[in-house]
C-alpha cells in the first residue's frame, strides 16, 4: 500500500503557496493543537507514534521532547536542523522547496508542544534559493496569523527565523549547528549537558530534521496510534529516500518503513533498476557515513530473509553483514564502480569537513586520505590495508561528535566486503596507474 | 523588535573606509533583530555572506574588521568564523566561483569528467582563478542535490544533470555576460572612490 505523509499533495499546482496548502487541509493541526489540545498532549501523541528521528540517529521524537528543561526559567529554542550535507541525502532540500509549508505546519506544532515562542530554521548556505522559498512562506505565514502575536487568536505567539549557513558538513551535528547559530566555528560541544538542557544561548533547545517535524502535523490530526500502524515494527511511519548514483530514476521517493530492498531498487515507481543494463554491485543506504552492503548483503541479510527498508532490518547482522538506515541517502553503484577510489573520495570528505578538534578525527581522517591515495595510485603495500582497518578503529568512539565514527566506517566496510579490490591495487600497481579514473575496468574480470 | 539597539553604531565607518550602502544597513539591522538581546554574534554568518556578496566578492581583513565592529564582537571572532566556513572567501575570486562538486554521488556520475573539462576550457586548475580574473574554480563537497548529479554552482546558483555540452554552454554564456549586459560588480574600494 501506497501511504504518503510529507509528499501527500505535492504533485498540486501552487502547493508551495499558503492559499493552495490549506485547500488541502494544510494548518488544520495547528488549530487543532492549539485551541484543543495541551502541550503535553501533543508531545504524548508524538511519543505514542514511534516517529525518530531522520536525520539519521533515529532517536525516538517525543523521548527526545521529554527531555527539555522545564524547569529552567530560560526561553526554550526549536531549531530545524536543514543542513542537510551527508552526501547522497537531498530529501529535505526536495521537501522544502516544494512543500515549505508542511515543515513550518510541524514545527508550530512542535514549537507549541515544547513551549518554545522563538525558532529557528538552520538552512545550509549552498541552499540560497531555499531560503527565499522559505522567507517566501513564513511571510505568508505572518500575514494569515499562523506565525507572530496571538496565532489564530489564541494566546500562543512564535517567531519563526531563517538562518544560513556558510558550508560546513560539520554544522549538521546538533551542538555544531547551535555553535554556528551563535554565530561561532562549528565545532561540536562535549555532551552531557544536552541540547535539551543547555542548548543555544544555554537554554533548553530542540534540534529536530526536516523530515521529523514534517511528520507532526499529520501525527497531531490523525493521532500517535495511526502513526504507529503505518510501517513495520518499531519503525513507524514513512521515510523519504533520496536515491541516487547508477541507477534509471534517481529522485526522492516516500516510502512505507518496510519496504523490501529489492523492489525499491528495480521497481519502476522507484529507482527503476541499473543504469545502463548494468549490474548492481553495492549500495550505501544511509548517506555516505553508513557501512556499505555488497549485493548479496543489500538484498538478502545474512540469514537469508529479504532485506527491508528500515531502522532493524538495514542493522540486521550489525556491522559484519548489516548497515544503516541513517537519513536515507541511497547511493547505488553499478559494476563498474572503483571501490577504492570511492573509498578514497568519501575520505577526502570526512578529512575536508573534520572540524578539527578532536586528535583521532583531524590527524586519522588524513591519514586515512593519504594512505588510500597511495593504494588508489598504485603505490600502496599489502600492510597499508590493515592499516587502514587499524587508524579506523582508533578513531571510532574516541572523539566528541560523530564525524570520526562517520569517517571510519566506510573505509571500514569497503575494506570488509570489497578486501580484494584493495589487494588487487597492491597487487597490479601498473594496471592501476594506467586506467581511467573510476573505472573498474582494471579488474578485467 | 529592539530596533533601536543599534542604530547608534550603524553608520561605522572604519579607517580602512569600508562602509555597506545604507540599504545594506537596513538589511542588517533586521538581521540582527533576529535574534535576542545580546545575541547580535549570531547574526555574524548571514552578514558574512552580505559582506562578500557586495564588497567585492571575498572577505579581506578590512571588511572583517568592520563586520566585527558593526556587530560589537573583536575581530579575531570573525576571523575564526571566516576561515572555517567553506563559503567564505579570503582570497580574492574571479567574478564567476563556480564550484563543481567532487564528492563520490557525483563523482560515479561523470563527475570527475566535468572537472576534467572544467579545467581544459578554463584552462586553470582546481583551486585557480583564471588571468583575467573573470573565473574561479573550485572543487567543493557534497552539495545536496546528488539525484541530479554531476552538479555545480556558479556564484550560489545550481546547475544540475552536468554533461560536457551543457559544459561548454554554460561558460559561453557567462562568457559573453561579461561583454553585454551584466556590469562586473565594483570591489570595495571603487566603490568609494
Amino acid at each position: 500500500m501506497e501511504r504518503k505523509i510529507i509528499l501527500e499533495h505535492i504533485e498540486k499546482t501552487g502547493i508551495r503557496s499558503l492559499e493552495v496548502y490549506r485547500q488541502h487541509g494544510g494548518y488544520a493541526s495547528v488549530e487543532k493543537a492549539l485551541k484543543t489540545m495541551t502541550p503535553d498532549e501533543v508531545v504524548d501523541q508524538v511519543k505514542a507514534s514511534g516517529l525518530r528521528g531522520r536525520g539519521g540517529a533515529g532517536f525516538p521524537t517525543g523521548m527526545k521532547w521529554s527531555f527539555i528543561d522545564k524547569k529552567s526559567n530560560n526561553p526554550r529554542y526549536l531549531i530545524c536542523n536543514a543542513d542537510e550535507s551527508e552526501p547522497g541525502t537531498f530529501k529535505d532540500r526536495y521537501l522544502m522547496e516544494n512543500i515549505p509549508h508542511r515543515l513550518i505546519e510541524g514545527m508550530i506544532n512542535a514549537a507549541y508542544a515544547l513551549g518554545v515562542n522563538r525558532s529557528y530554521i538552520y538552512v545550509r548556505g549552498e541552499f540560497k534559493y531555499i531560503i527565499g522559498i522559505l522567507n517566501e512562506a513564513i511571510k505568508e505565514c505572518y500575514a494569515a496569523g499562523l506565525l507572530g502575536k496571538s496565532i489564530l487568536g489564541t494566546d500562543y505567539h512564535l517567531d519563526l527565523y531563517v538562518h544560513s549557513g556558510a558550508g560546513a558538513y560539520i554544522c549538521g551535528e546538533e551542538t555544531a549547528l547551535i555553535e554556528s547559530l551563535e554565530g561561532k566555528r562549528g565545532n561540536p560541544r562535549l555532551k552531557p549537558p544536552f541540547p535539551a538542557i543547555k542548548g543555544l544561548y544555554g537554554c533548553p533547545t530542540v534540534v529536530n530534521n526536516v523530515e521529523t517535524l514534517a511528520n507532526i502535523g499529520w501525527i497531531v490530526n490523525h493521532g500517535g496510534e495511526e502513526f504507529a500502524k503505518i510501517g513495520i515494527g518499531r519503525s513507524t511511519g514513512t521515510k523519504l529516500i533520496s536515491a541516487c548514483g547508477n541507477i534509471n530514476k534517481p529522485g526522492v521517493y516516500e516510502i512505507e518503513l518496510g519496504l523490501p530492498v529489492e523492489e525499491f531498487l528495480y521497481d519502476e515507481k522507484y529507482c527503476g533498476g541499473i543504469k545502463n543494463g548494468k549490474e548492481l554491485k553495492a549500495v550505501i543506504p544511509g548517506g555516505s557515513s553508513v557501512p556499505v552492503l555488497p549485493k548479496e548483503l543489500i538484498l538478502k541479510t545474512a540469514k537469508g530473509e529479504p532485506r527491508l527498508l528500515s531502522y532493524e532490518s538495514l542493522a540486521e547482522g550489525g556491522f559484519e553483514s548489516g548497515s544503516m538506515l541513517g537519513s536515507g541517502g541511497f547511493i547505488v553503484y553499478d559494476e563498474d564502480a572503483c571501490m577504492v577510489r570511492n573509498t578514497y573520495n568519501l575520505s577526502r570528505f570526512y578529512h575536508h569537513e573534520s572540524c578539527g578538534q578532536c586528535s583521532p578525527c583531524r590527524e586519522g581522517t588524513s591519514w586515512m586520505e593519504s594512505v588510500l591515495h597511495r593504494i588508489e595510485n598504485g603505490h600502496g603495500k599489502m600492510k597499508d590495508i590493515d592499516l587502514l582497518v587499524s587508524i579506523a578503529s582508533k578513531i571510532e568512539g574516541n572523539t566528541i561528535c560523530p564525524l570520526g565514527d562517520a569517517a571510519s566506517w566506510p573505509v571500514a566496510a569497503a575494506i570488509r566486503h570489497f578486501r580484494s579490490e584493495f589487494e588487487f591495487h597492491v597487487n597490479y600497481p601498473d594496471v592501476v596507474k594506467n586506467s581511467k579514473h573510476g573505472s573498474l575496468f582494471k579488474y578485467n574480470k | 523588535m529592539s530596533e533601536k539597539r543599534f542604530t547608534h553604531k550603524l553608520h561605522v565607518r572604519t579607517n580602512s573606509g569600508v562602509c555597506f550602502t545604507p540599504e545594506t544597513l537596513e538589511k542588517v539591522k533586521s538581521i540582527i533583530s533576529h535574534y535576542p538581546e545580546g545575541q547580535e554574534k549570531s547574526a555574524l554568518i548571514p552578514v558574512l555572506h552580505i559582506a562578500q556578496e557586495e564588497l567585492g566578492g571575498s572577505l579581506n581583513v578590512d571588511i572583517m574588521d568592520y563586520v566585527a565592529e558593526l556587530l560589537g564582537i573583536t575581530p579575531i571572532e570573525v576571523y575564526e568564523v571566516a576561515t572555517f566556513y567553506s563559503q567564505f572567501y579570503i582570497d580574492p575570486v574571479g567574478k564567476y566561483v563556480i564550484e563543481v562538486c567532487q564528492t563520490a554521488p557525483c563523482a560515479i556520475c561523470g563527475g570527475e569528467d566535468i572537472i576534467a573539462r572544467l579545467e581544459e576550457k578554463l584552462g586553470i586548475k582546481l583551486g585557480e582563478t583564471t588571468p583575467d580574473g573573470l573565473f574561479s574554480l573550485k572543487g567543493v563537497e557534497c552539495l545536496g542535490a546528488c539525484g541530479s548529479a554531476p552538479v555545480m554552482q556558479v556564484n550560489t546558483e545550481f546547475y544540475e544533470y552536468l554533461d560536457f555540452d551543457k559544459i561548454d554552454e554554460i561558460i559561453a554564456q557567462l562568457k559573453a555576460d561579461r561583454e553585454t549586459t551584466k556590469p562586473a560588480k565594483l570591489t570595495w574600494k571603487e566603490r568609494l572612490s
